[in-house]
């Protein structure tokens, strides 16, 4: 059995840096095959998390992205009613029987996999992301409860199609409604907090290895000190990356030298009207002095 | 006493330590059931529980279920496993709790402990005091402003204009009853096709889709939830508003309706009594206390942490009717309504004062609550119950 730390060694290599609860977690749920759930701030690589254990497992990764209005037909399975069509016109003009014609329109050629079925139907277990499950109604989450213990789906016409492989299920949940305790209950949790300076430093320099690493303390700690002042929105891990990007891309070396850039390239970082107007040039010229 | 820990002598091994673990979870608030505890024992064996941060971390990541309780695990832990455990101190942090004193013995810190729950008496009663004198100034003020009022609901005390707010009452229930879902369902008549069922029904016609299927989005029922302040500030509205609520309670089964004072009681069963007259009464037994003071925060909380977790959703409008006079402090209230606010549902305050002339939310309770609501309307005439209709409409 691996232990958890050889998991966030294995994470770490796929340019990932999970931390060490985090890791855990991800360690326990795949063991026990249980499903992880991700709750935390936008922007602190929850979905990620997902790529990367995909990546280490080589194996693919199916999202399935919740929305308010999410039905059966678009997350679990369909059938392909074009086809259908065609086939009926076709075999009455054959003159093909009607009992025939329905095991036919009705077999598996003319289902359209969902990203739920299809995640239980795979030759190699993948990782299944159930993202933003906060977002579907909670119909949806109550139906969610029974795949996940059962890991099979009924098909009225077809009958119940049992799972070949048990995906690894990673949900995640931005905390915009608190979720049933059931689903609670049945899921591993990890809460995922923004990076530490240590922790950043090590995701700037995997992501993006052409920064300097003088640069790459300014910008983190710019970034850290901009997530302490009062944002509508915090920039994130991918905005930071975004942030350092630019400047790589712009030619900086130094976050001080010129403030008219700094600000331009804050359009990576600050992004609603309000927050722009929150940290003019000043104030960022103080921030990045500070960060130095 | 043993430093290392309180079950060194006589261990009963492993997995009752973690049962008894749990256990201490669960006094603490932690929603676990046995199916937990064995998770966790699998859990154990996953990492190497020998080392307390690897067992630290797995416990956590199966125990905690939201960001409060990983907030609250690390000290639960400690307290636990690491023997810092002396069970007085982790029962005394409540809220009420006073700045520990770091004792020198055991017993030193036994006593302490008696000590302070003497302490915690003291307070309370005084806090009681306190009510008593808001409660006054309530009652003077809404004397004083009674006089203004073309006509106050206080004066609906018989049978008729109960049944007069009754029927108001379900007019609201029946405004506030549609909500378009966002899926679609199989109907008679719709915006779109089902061309599921198309299919089906085409088959009899040799693919030629005669009949065609529709679907839209049915009308889903907001559920409604109450709470009904009845403590000495309010008295003077309680039984209209008990009647309102009535009304509310016999239009749907699906509702559900709760009086507070420093308690928080349920009263749905009793309101769907037959006879509205009979079913006050009954309440009013069961509501001990009843025009005694109010903490409007606390009961929030307990009704967020409590009820709320069964019974709200995103498809719930919580209407409380309050004056928002608390004696709890207004951080209470704003954090039992942020809570409930993040069950997704609608809230809306009926407030009697509103409808005086020039009143303005300052009371602190009342200043702390109004960004979390979605409507704050007056309610004190029956008309202003029969304007809301239009208001709850938009909901």
């Amino acid at each position: 059995m691996t232990s958890w730390t050889e998991l966030q060694t294995s994470l770490a290599k796929t340019g990932y840096i999970a931390s060490d609860d985090l890791a855990t977690a991800l360690h326990i749920a795949v063991t026990l095959g249980r499903p992880l759930l991700l709750e935390g701030a936008a922007g602190v690589g929850k979905t990620e998390v997902a790529r990367a254990l995909a990546t280490v497992n080589e194996t693919q990764l199916i999202r399935l992205q919740c929305y308010e209005g999410l039905d059966a037909s678009q997350a679990i399975y369909e059938w392909n009613y074009q086809r259908q069509l065609l086939s009926i016109r076709a075999a009455s003009e054959a003159g093909e029987t009607g009992a025939a014609v329905e095991a036919r329109i009705f077999s598996e050629d003319y289902l359209l996999e969902r990203p739920l079925l299809r995640a239980i139907r795979q030759e190699k277990a993948p990782v299944l992301l159930i993202d933003e499950i906060d977002r579907a109604d909670e119909e949806f989450e109550a139906y969610l409860l029974e795949v996940l213990s059962e890991f099979q789906i009924t098909i009225p016409e077809l009958g119940t199609i049992s799972a070949t492989t048990r995906p690894l299920v990673i949900l995640t949940a931005n905390g915009t409604r608190d979720l049933s305790d059931a689903l609670r209950r049945r899921c591993i949790y990890a809460h995922v907090e923004y990076p530490d300076r240590q922790t950043e430093l090590a995701i700037l320099a995997s992501r993006c290895p052409g920064v300097e690493a003088q640069l790459g303390l300014q910008i983190v700690g710019f970034v850290q000190k901009l997530r302490e002042e009062e944002l509508e929105k915090v920039p994130g891990i991918a905005e930071m990356l975004d942030f350092a990007a630019a400047l790589a891309g712009l030619g900086i070396k130094d976050l001080t030298a010129d403030p008219t850039v700094l600000q331009a390239c804050l359009a990576t970082l600050l992004k609603t009207q309000a927050d722009r107007a929150a940290i003019p040039t000043e104030i960022a010229q103080r921030i990045a002095g500070k960060a130095a | 006493m043993s430093k290392v820990t309180r079950f060194a002598a006589a261990d009963p091994g492993p997995a009752a330590r973690v049962s008894g673990f749990m256990a201490h979870l669960r006094d603490h608030g932690f929603r676990l059931g046995v199916a937990e505890t064995e998770t966790a024992l699998r859990a154990l064996s996953c990492v190497n529980p020998i080392v307390p941060s690897d067992a630290r971390l797995a416990l956590k990541s199966v125990c905690a279920g939201s960001v409060e309780e990983i907030a609250q695990f690390d000290l639960l832990f400690d307290a636990f496993w690491m023997a810092e455990g002396r069970v007085r101190q982790k029962v005394m942090p409540t809220k009420q709790a006073k700045a520990p004193e770091k004792s020198k013995t055991s017993r030193m810190d036994e006593s302490q402990s008696i000590k302070g729950q003497g302490t915690i008496h003291t307070p309370e009663d005084g806090n009681d005091g306190t009510e008593t004198y808001a409660e006054a100034t309530g009652k003077l003020v809404a004397s004083k402003a009674s006089n203004l009022m073309k006509k106050d609901l206080r004066e609906l005390v018989s049978a008729e204009d109960i049944r007069g707010a009754e029927l108001v009452a379900i007019r609201l229930g029946n405004a506030l009853r549609h909500r378009r879902s966002r899926r679609r369902k199989a109907a008679r008549k719709g915006t779109q096709l089902d061309l599921r069922r198309t299919m089906r029904h085409s088959l009899s016609t040799g693919g030629e889709p005669l009949r065609l299927a529709k679907r839209r989005r049915p009308e889903r029922p907001l559920k409604i939830v109450a709470l009904c302040d009845v403590s000495g500030s309010m008295m003077n509205y309680a039984r209209p508003f008990l009647a309102f609520l009535a009304g509310l309670m016999r239009a749907d089964d699906a509702s559900d309706a709760y009086l507070f004072h420093t308690r928080l009681v349920r009263i749905t069963n009793a309101l769907r009594d037959d006879d509205p007259l009979r079913a006050l009464n009954r309440i009013t037994l069961l509501a001990d206390g009843f025009g005694g003071g109010s903490k409007i925060g606390a009961t929030l909380q307990q009704f967020t942490n409590g009820y709320a977790r069964n019974f709200v959703d995103g498809r719930s409008v919580v209407i409380i009717l309050s004056d928002g006079y608390d004696s709890d402090t207004s951080e209470v209230m704003g954090a039992a309504l942020t809570n409930l606010k993040r069950r997704n549902c609608k809230i809306v305050w009926l407030n009697p004062l509103k409808g005086w002339q020039g009143y303005e939310p300052v009371a602190k309770g009342m200043a702390t609550a109004f960004p979390h609501l979605d409507v704050f309307a007056a309610a004190t005439t029956l008309n202003d119950l029969a304007d809301l209709e239009h208001i709850l409409a938009r909901l």
